[in-house]
């Protein structure tokens, strides 16, 4: 372009750190609260930079819990947490390639039946049925289960939309193809489909994956034995509303550790995660 | 929709669709229906005895000042939230779209808090800002700037909004960033032949491009300030201090979670699912025109 663009970016440069700043800053904060001991946070003369207690809370809150509150340690939690989120990622993946593929690829009576049935859940996020839904689940006997906690939701229309698509855009003469090769339904479906998905796959699985680590309401009213709390639970009972009992300093810890693995989820397959988000929101 | 060269059979499909129908139904009409139908019943006061009154918890409902407060309570919520995120993130978007050295860098410092649950976020808002130990509470104190979440209606309120802004951001950012680059460089080049200075070029050429993707976003925010700021809500106020933080959904919870209000929770369920019905419906109706186009 003809026009200078030093001061245009000088103004980026100086507004996209503030942005970083803003951003990070309360992250910062939790990982230098998280490296301190309690009097130093309850006094309020916590410093801008780490203090020598990192391994020692961290130590603790992994392995030994909270003295007060929540006496479990945060490593069962995150293992809950990471069940739970493997569970609604590759369930999800499982149930919604099947039925794309089914309303893809065949042609068979109440095929549209089935694709409004599916599309319709589009419009019921599990907040707005939340305690019908408990009573389901609390029916079937399946509180304080792992597949209480990830069954109901991994049915929803996202994932067999982005895969219906994604089919859509498969040239039909790879069909045309591999039955000229003698391939059925089966075959082609995994010799050729589920190949050529595997990057869908993945960046659903991303999308997934810090949907099911996050979540927060339902795993509150689904768990409620301390053995079966997701880490994002745990700390809410860590913070009790008169400061004198909070560890904040393994509270901080904790919310680092709850934030860890979705983060570097993002970090380590942004591509993938760019994919997966653009494209489910569509 | 349908492929030319398709298999026939309706075993195979069904039992394809299976595994999800079977969830769809158990987890999602049953429980929806339930919700549907409980908002008709009225429960007496020991759970013995269930009457069908029609649309009377639906006139409790409107004429409860609480509920009308969460209303209004999520009425300045969503307004605050999609207004700070969506223009901060925009402001972002449009300098990392420029080509600086580290873009891409800072493209990813940005993007990162999408990946922090709503609750944690809430925790690390209220640990900056907690009235007695918050470095950022103590500093506003020291200004002489009287803060107290806990018992002021407005800063809870501000605190709920400044955590769910700051979530939202790289959300907004991601998709503000797209749609800023996949806006034709010839359309900006031929206004700086024109004339055209950055500011102008800005309001008269990029922001009207950007328009549908504005649009979605704001339909994505409205959806996430009402259902995914509960944890926000839960971890910072618990809805208080005296409900001033309760919104729609949190309510739902509070109201329905003793179990003695069943129907009035219920009738609030639909109420909600009525708006999310709305929501989905303009939000289609406007992509399937973006198709068209």
């Amino acid at each position: 372009m003809v026009e200078d663009r030093r001061l245009g970016d000088a103004i980026a440069y100086v507004i996209l750190s503030i942005g970083v700043l803003i951003v990070a800053f309360p992250v910062w904060l939790t990982f230098v609260a998280s490296t301190w001991d309690n009097p130093t946070i309850i006094n309020g003369q916590l410093p801008l930079w780490p203090g020598p207690h990192f391994f020692d809370n961290y130590y603790r809150i992994l392995f030994v819990g909270t003295s007060g509150t929540t006496r479990e340690p945060v490593a069962g939690m995150m293992l809950n947490s990471f069940i739970m989120a493997m569970a609604i990622a590759v369930g999800k993946i499982f149930i919604s390639v099947l039925s794309a593929y089914a309303i893809v690829y065949y042609r068979f009576p109440f095929r549209m039946a089935a694709f409004w049935i599916i599309f319709l859940t589009l419009m019921l996020p599990v907040e707005v049925r939340i305690f019908p839904t408990f009573k389901v689940v609390s029916d079937l006997r399946m509180l304080d289960t792992y597949q209480g906690l990830a069954v109901p939701l991994i049915a929803s229309a996202t994932g067999t939309l982005l895969f219906r698509q994604f089919f859509m855009t498969i040239p039909d003469e790879l069909l045309e193809a591999s039955k000229i090769d003698g391939a059925g339904p089966f075959k082609f479906f995994k010799d050729t489909v589920i190949p050529l998905s595997m990057t869908t796959i993945a960046a659903l699985f991303v999308i997934q994956f810090i949907y099911g680590w996050n979540q927060y309401l339902w795993p509150l009213l689904v768990t409620t034995r301390d053995s079966m709390q997701t880490i994002v639970i745990g700390i809410k009972k860590m913070i009790v509303t008169s400061d004198a009992l909070t560890e904040w300093q393994l509270a901080m810890a904790t919310a680092m550790l709850a934030m860890l693995p979705p983060v570097l989820v993002v970090i380590a397959m942004q591509r993938l995660f760019v994919k997966g988000l653009v494209e489910t929101e569509k | 929709m349908q492929k030319n060269a398709s298999f026939k059979g309706l075993t195979i499909p069904l039992l394809l669709l299976l595994p999800q129908l079977a969830i769809t139904v158990v987890f999602f009409y049953w429980p929806a229906s339930q919700a549907v139908w409980q908002s008709f019943l009225l429960q007496d006061a020991f759970g013995t005895s269930t009457e069908f009154v029609w649309f009377e918890n639906y006139q409790l409902l409107f004429t409860d000042p609480g509920y009308l407060k969460a209303f209004w309570n999520t009425a300045i919520f969503s307004t605050f939230v999609c207004v700070l995120s969506l223009s901060i993130a925009l402001l972002f978007a449009v300098m990392a779209d420029r080509q600086i050295r580290g873009a891409e860098v800072y493209k990813t410092l940005l993007i990162w808090p999408y990946a922090v649950a709503p609750a944690i976020a809430g925790v690390l808002w209220i640990f900056m800002f907690d009235p007695s130990l918050g470095m950022l509470a103590r500093g506003l104190g020291r200004l002489g700037i009287a803060w107290n979440p806990r018992l002021n209606g407005n800063d809870a309120m501000t605190l709920v909004i400044l955590a769910a802004t700051w979530k939202q951001i790289s959300y907004n950012f991601l998709f503000f960033l797209a749609g800023l680059q996949s806006i034709p460089k010839s359309v900006i080049e031929a206004a700086v032949i024109d004339g055209a200075r950055p500011w102008r070029r800005f309001w008269t050429i990029v922001f009207p491009l950007l328009s549908p993707t504005t649009f979605f976003l704001l339909v994505v925010n409205i959806v996430y300030v009402f259902f995914d700021t509960f944890g926000i809500i839960d971890t910072v106020t618990g809805g208080g201090p005296s409900g001033h933080t309760e919104t729609l959904v949190y309510k739902v919870y509070s109201d329905g979670k003793g179990g003695s209000n069943l129907g009035g929770s219920a009738a609030q369920s639909v109420v909600l699912l009525i708006m999310v019905i709305g929501m989905t419906a303009i939000q289609f109706r406007f992509i399937e025109r973006r198709v068209n186009y």
